[in-house]
């Protein structure tokens, strides 16, 4: 297989050297936020990130690779051109906007929702509540008034409320159905839901405005024939907020 | 892995276990350890060769590389080493690829920082956007070993100037008496000598090296710990192999491992003692 792939990368330094370089677009995830973006068991990217991106990829006809990066640290290496895109559930929000920019919108804005132990005091979502370091969840709790525990990884703010640490957790509430339906009866939705954020678009750097340009055109397509909200509906359910 | 594996859902827990612990993201867990072990092994002589550098420009007569010896140990040791590992290999990545821009695309004459960007052209990427997963996964791995290097080194040289000013002077002015030269009595007395004053502080070293690996992360290198929480975290039916949170499990796991590497360096070095002390006359020696 090394050899297999040495024999690729030559063939490719070979055919650089008198072509012009492949259009390869190098994707950034986090790859621990399901349903949005997973590791799954063959050790692949998986989730409705993967399926928009590989689409957006083919309509855009763009060379694809996936690359995972921890989420603290995902904006510093797109800046750094570590990799092209991140795509990886992130808001478009005005204080990321200032660093990098956005793409239009692929997925709407959704409410985020607190989470509790079963039978919790709807009161705790101003008590401790844990969220995803750099999130805007996190930046809500925050400015909410609520005592702010951060995590770096979604998993360990469900950990946090199952063990107490936490009274609540706040996250999309994408990614918490599955959890809160599995959990048994253990977890549950607490107070009312809240909308943050501007919907979650592709972050590129802002000096890549043709790569911008190339995924806006591909994605408008999806939305006009449907493709996108198809993919919305099987990772996310019949529910789940659509493009009009 | 194995043929039954097709529907986990449906199985038995014995085999459903053969089924989990076998999956490709476990083998990415196992092959993590030979990650880790190549790691300890390699950074080990490199740090050993920038801490022999550091010990002997601290000790230089030339003002210049004294300051430069001093200023490397102190400047290391003080500085949290989190830092470093963020700031050696970004560093050198982007004096990697500033280099190769300068001389691969000298025509380009937008800037290479642009606001909040670093931008490089295509051909001087490192490595190339277009070039195998794998030659991506082994330079940022040797990004990792430069850093881990860079930072013990540090620390080895200030273990090393020690050892090395622990070596009896006598023996040193038994050279000189002999007509041998600064480098002579360096090659032939001091450092062969010095080792066993050496010992109890590399090995700690050591130790400390083994249990920063999961500082590997940091550098987008998958280690042992990233795997056991990444895997252990609880996984809902998005998930193949569904199961709570097992993050015990998976660390006490991790625990034992770290223990077994500990124990057995740890025989390792007492060997290594009892072989140094062999003909010393100090005290102490068996």
């Amino acid at each position: 297989m090394i050899l297999k792939s040495l024999g690729t990368t030559l063939g490719v330094m070979a055919l650089t050297a008198t072509v012009a370089m492949s259009d390869t677009v190098r994707m950034g995830t986090e790859g621990a936020y399901p349903p949005y973006n997973f590791v799954n068991d063959k050790g692949e990217i998986d989730g409705f990130e993967r399926e928009v991106g590989d689409e957006l990829c083919a309509r855009a006809e763009l060379e694809c690779v996936w690359v995972k990066n921890e989420w603290d640290s995902i904006i510093p290496n797109l800046v750094s051109g570590n990799y092209d895109t991140i795509i990886a559930g992130m808001s478009i929000t005005e204080e990321r906007d200032a660093v990098i920019d956005f793409s239009d919108a692929y997925f709407p804005s959704d409410p985020s929702a607190y989470v509790g132990l079963a039978g919790a005091d709807p009161a705790l979502i101003n008590g401790v509540v844990a969220a995803q370091i750099n999130t805007i969840q996190a930046s809500h709790v925050a400015s909410s008034g609520a005592q702010l525990m951060e995590f770096a990884s979604p998993d360990e703010t469900v950990a946090a409320v199952r063990n107490g640490q936490a009274d609540t957790a706040l996250a999309d509430k994408a990614f918490w159905e599955p959890i809160v339906a599995e959990s048994g009866g253990e977890l549950e939705f607490i107070g009312e839901d809240i909308v943050l954020g501007d919907g979650i678009g592709v972050g590129v750097r802002e000096s890549d405005g043709e790569l911008k340009g190339k995924l806006n055109t591909a994605i408008a397509s999806m939305k006009a024939d449907g493709t996108l909200n198809a993919m919305i509906k099987k990772w996310f359910g019949e529910d789940a907020a659509m493009f009009e | 892995m194995f043929e039954y594996c097709t529907d986990p859902k449906s199985l038995e827990t014995f085999q459903w276990f053969s089924c989990y612990l076998t999956t490709p993201k476990h083998m990415s867990m196992y092959y993590s350890l030979f990650t880790v072990v190549a790691l300890i092994l390699l950074t080990a002589p490199f740090g050993l060769m920038f801490g022999f550098m550091g010990a002997f420009a601290s000790r230089s007569k030339n003002m210049i590389v004294r300051i430069l010896g001093k200023g490397y140990t102190s400047i290391v040791r003080g500085v949290p080493d989190i830092v470093f590992f963020l700031f050696v290999p970004i560093a050198l990545d982007q004096a990697i690829e500033f280099i190769r821009h300068k001389t691969l695309c000298w025509d380009v004459t937008e800037p290479i920082w642009r606001g909040n960007d670093f931008v490089v052209c295509r051909a001087a990427k490192m490595p190339l956007s277009d070039a195998a997963v794998w030659t991506h996964d082994v330079y940022g791995f040797l990004l990792a070993v430069v850093a881990f290097a860079f930072v013990f080194g540090a620390f080895c040289s200030n273990v090393l100037a020690g050892a090395l000013k622990s070596v009896p002077r006598g023996q040193i002015e038994a050279g000189r008496s002999m007509g041998l030269g600064e480098r002579q009595i360096r090659r032939l007395i001091e450092v062969p000598q010095m080792w066993i004053y050496a010992l109890p502080g590399l090995s700690n070293l050591w130790q400390l090296l083994i249990k920063s690996t999961p500082l590997l992360f940091l550098l987008g290198v998958e280690d042992l710990v990233y795997w056991a929480r990444e895997l252990g975290g609880s996984k809902t039916s998005a998930y193949a192999y569904s199961h709570a949170d097992w993050r015990l499990a998976y660390f006490t796991v991790l625990l034992l491992f770290y223990l077994l590497v500990t124990s057995i360096s740890q025989r390792g070095f007492e060997r290594m003692r009892k072989r140094l002390a062999r003909g010393q006359n100090f005290s102490g020696a068996s």
